[in-house]
C-alpha cells in the first residue's frame, strides 16, 4: 500500500522482496502461527496529509492556556531559542544511544558536557550521561547506597515528591529492603526524628531540596547525622534551585539526583524527563548508566569515549550496578545547551527571580479570607521556601481548582491526596514566568471565590 | 609461551595458588592475563571474608571485559594487594609476582591434590 508517510514506493518493496528471495510482507511474518497473526484491523481509512493536518489543529485548539501556579516536580520555566535551535540540528534530533560509541564523537562530548555542568552545578566529582527522571534517579542512588553499605533501609523525608517515593519502593518491592519514613514537623523533615530512626541498618537518607512542598529542609543538620551513622546522604535537588542555595557537597551530600527538566525543557504533560546523578569519586565504580570520559587517540588527539563500561549490563550482566543501557540524550542536551547559556550568573538570576515571584506571590494572597500559609511564619528566615509554597483554603480544595480551570487559572497541587495532615492545602509555584498580571489574576480569583463562603 | 610455574597449583579456572606459604597466595594465570590485556581495575574481596573452593570473590577488569576470579580453595581470605588499586598492571607485568591479588587462610588443605599441578594445566591450556 503505498502512502506519502513511509519511504519505500510499491516497486521499492518489490525489488526488495526479490533480492531476498520472498514472495510477499507476510511471507516474512510467517514464523508466527496462523492462529496468531491478526488480519483484521478495523481502522478508519487512511487520510491525506491536508486532513491530518487539519485533525491535529482542531485537536490542539481544545488546548486553553492557564495563568499556571502549578509545580509538583514540573515547572515552567523560560527556554531560550538557542535550545531547539541547537537540538533539533538533525544530528542530535534523530540518533540514538550511541553503541559504537567512539565514532558519535559529538554525541559523546555533548554527553561530558553535560557531566561537567551537573559536577558544577552539584560540587561533587563525578556524573553519569542521565538516568530516566528524577524518580528513578532517587531509586538508583538508593541502590548505589545499598551495595555500597550492605545494610537494608533507605529513610526518606516525608515530604519528598510522592511519586518518587512510590518509584522508590516500586524498585524495592520483592527484596528484603525497606523504605523507612523520616517524620517531618511544620513541613521539613524533624531532626529528632531523624536522629531516633537511623540505625546501623540505614544504608542512606534521602533529603530534598526544597521538599515536595517547596520548603527548604534543614540539610546543613540532615546530613551530617546520616554520616554518624555510617549511611549516605542523598540529595533530591531542584537543579535550577542551585543558583543560589547550597550545592549537596557543601552539605555533604554522597550523592545528587534530581530532575533536569527546569532545565530548557518543556513541561509537556509531565514528561519526557531527566534524571541527573553525581556522586563522590569513590562511589564512581557504583554508580548505575553510561559515563562519558576524555581520552586521546593513538596521535595524541583529544577525543570522547564511553568509560567504566564494566559497570554496565552488557558486560557485567547481573551483576551489573543497574540494567540501564540508555539515556535522556536530547533532554541532556537540552540541558546543557541551556546551562552554557545562562551561566552561573544567569543560573543566579533565574533563582533569584524564583524567590522572588513566589515569596511576592505569597504576599499578595496575604490578607484574603480563606487562604492561609499552611505554617506559620511561611516565608521568613525559620520558614524558608524556594518557589513553590503549601496554603490552606478555607474550602473544598478540589472545587475550588475546577472552577479556577473554568476561568483560565491553574491553581496549583493538591497536598491533600498525598499528606492526610494537609486537607484543601494546595503547593502554589510561582517562577520567572509568572507575571504580575498572572498573580493579579489570582488573587482576584480567590478574594471573589472565599469571600461569602 | 605462556608461562607456568612448577611450584605453583593451578584451578581450571585459570587462578593459581601458593601451597609452600600460608596464607596462600592467589592471582591469576600468565595465559590469563594475556586473554584479558591491559586490566584497568581489581574488585578485591573483602578481608576476613569467607570463601568457600570455586567460589567467585574478585573481579578483574579490562576495557571490555569484567572477569570473576575462583577462590581456588576455602578459608578466610588473610590480605588483599593494596598495590593493584593505584597500578593495576601489575597483574599484566607479573602475574605470579607483585600481580598477586589476595591470600588465603585455608580451611582444609584437603582441598589442594583437587588443582592442577603445573603439567596437568600446561596439557589443559
Amino acid at each position: 500500500m503505498q502512502t506519502p508517510y513511509l519511504p519505500h514506493t510499491d516497486s521499492d518493496v518489490k525489488e526488495m522482496l526479490e533480492t531476498i528471495g520472498v514472495e510477499s510482507v507476510d511471507d516474512l511474518f510467517g514464523d508466527i502461527p496462523k492462529g496468531l497473526q491478526n488480519h483484521e484491523f478495523v481502522l478508519p481509512a487512511p487520510l491525506s496529509e491536508l486532513e491530518v493536518v487539519a485533525s491535529l489543529r482542531e485537536s490542539a485548539s481544545a488546548n486553553r492556556p492557564l495563568a499556571s501556579f502549578m509545580g509538583g516536580g514540573s515547572y515552567r520555566h523560560f527556554i531560550p531559542a538557542a535550545v531547539d535551535a541547537v537540538c533539533s540540528r538533525s544530528e542530535f534530533y534523530t540518533s540514538y544511544t550511541p553503541y559504537q560509541a567512539e565514532v558519535s564523537q559529538g554525541t559523546l562530548q555533548a554527553v561530558y558536557e553535560f557531566q561537567s555542568m551537573i559536577c558544577a552545578l552539584t560540587g561533587l566529582d563525578v556524573a553519569n550521561a542521565s538516568l530516566y527522571d528524577g524518580a528513578s534517579a532517587v531509586a538508583e542512588a538508593a541502590l548505589m547506597a545499598v551495595r555500597k553499605t550492605r545494610r537494608p533501609e533507605i529513610l526518606v523525608a516525608r515530604y519528598l515528591h510522592p511519586h518518587y517515593r512510590q518509584v522508590l519502593e516500586t524498585y524495592l518491592s520483592g527484596t528484603d529492603l525497606k523504605v523507612v519514613e523520616i517524620p517531618a514537623r511544620e513541613g521539613v523533615s524533624d531532626l529528632e526524628g531523624l536522629k531516633e530512626r537511623i540505625s546501623e541498618d540505614a544504608a542512606a537518607v534521602v533529603l530534598p531540596q526544597p521538599n515536595f512542598l517547596g520548603l527548604l529542609e534543614p540539610v546543613h543538620e540532615l546530613a551530617p547525622v546520616a554520616k554518624e551513622a555510617g549511611a549516605l546522604a542523598i540529595a533530591v535537588c531542584n537543579p535550577i534551585s542551585l543558583g543560589v542555595l547550597s550545592a549537596p557537597a557543601e552539605y555533604g551530600a554522597d550523592i545528587a539526583v534530581g530532575e533536569g527538566q527546569p532545565l530548557g525543557i518543556a513541561p509537556s504533560f509531565g514528561g519526557p524527563g531527566l534524571g541527573f546523578m553525581a556522586a563522590r569519586d569513590d562511589l564512581k565504580r557504583n554508580m548505575p548508566g553510561r559515563i562519558a570520559g576524555q581520552a586521546f587517540d593513538a596521535k595524541g588527539r583529544r577525543g570522547f569515549v564511553l568509560t567504566l563500561q564494566a559497570r554496565e549490563q552488557h558486560i557485567r550482566r547481573e551483576k551489573a550496578t543497574s540494567n540501564i543501557c540508555t539515556n535522556e540524550g536530547l533532554c541532556a542536551l537540552a540541558a546543557t545547551v541551556y546551562l552554557a547559556l545562562m551561566g552561573p550568573e544567569g543560573l543566579r538570576t533565574v533563582g533569584r527571580l524564583n524567590l522572588e515571584r513566589s515569596h511576592d506571590t505569597l504576599e499578595r494572597l496575604s490578607g484574603i479570607p480563606g487562604v492561609e500559609p499552611a505554617f506559620d511564619g511561611l516565608g521568613s528566615p525559620e520558614r524558608p521556601f524556594f518557589n513553590e509554597f503549601p496554603v490552606r483554603l478555607a474550602t473544598d480544595a478540589d472545587a475550588l481548582i475546577h472552577a479556577a480551570a473554568e476561568e483560565g487559572i491553574g491553581l496549583g497541587i493538591r497536598l491533600g491526596a498525598h499528606f492526610p495532615e494537609l486537607q484543601n492545602c494546595l503547593a502554589l509555584c510561582a517562577t520567572e514566568m509568572t507575571t504580575d498580571a498572572d498573580v493579579s489574576k489570582l488573587a482576584d480569583f480567590l478574594e471573589r471565590r472565599l469571600s461569602g463562603k | 609461551m605462556a608461562s607456568v610455574p612448577n611450584d605453583l597449583r593451578y584451578a581450571k579456572s585459570h587462578e593459581w595458588i601458593d601451597p609452600g606459604q600460608s596464607p596462600h597466595r592467589v592471582g591469576i594465570t600468565d595465559r590469563a592475563q594475556a586473554e584479558l590485556s591491559d586490566i584497568v581495575f581489581v574488585e578485591l574481596p573483602e578481608a576476613g571474608r569467607l570463601v568457600t573452593q570455586g567460589e567467585a570473590c574478585c573481579v578483574v577488569e579490562s576495557c571490555k571485559a569484567a572477569s570473576d576470579v575462583y577462590a581456588p580453595i576455602s578459608g578466610m581470605i588473610a590480605a588483599v594487594n593494596e598495590d593493584l588499586e593505584a597500578r593495576p598492571e601489575l597483574v599484566n607485568k607479573d602475574p605470579y609476582g607483585e600481580g598477586w591479588l589476595f591470600s588465603i587462610d585455608a580451611s582444609d588443605m584437603g582441598e589442594f591434590p583437587i588443582l592442577l599441578d603445573s603439567g596437568a594445566y600446561r596439557d589443559m591450556t
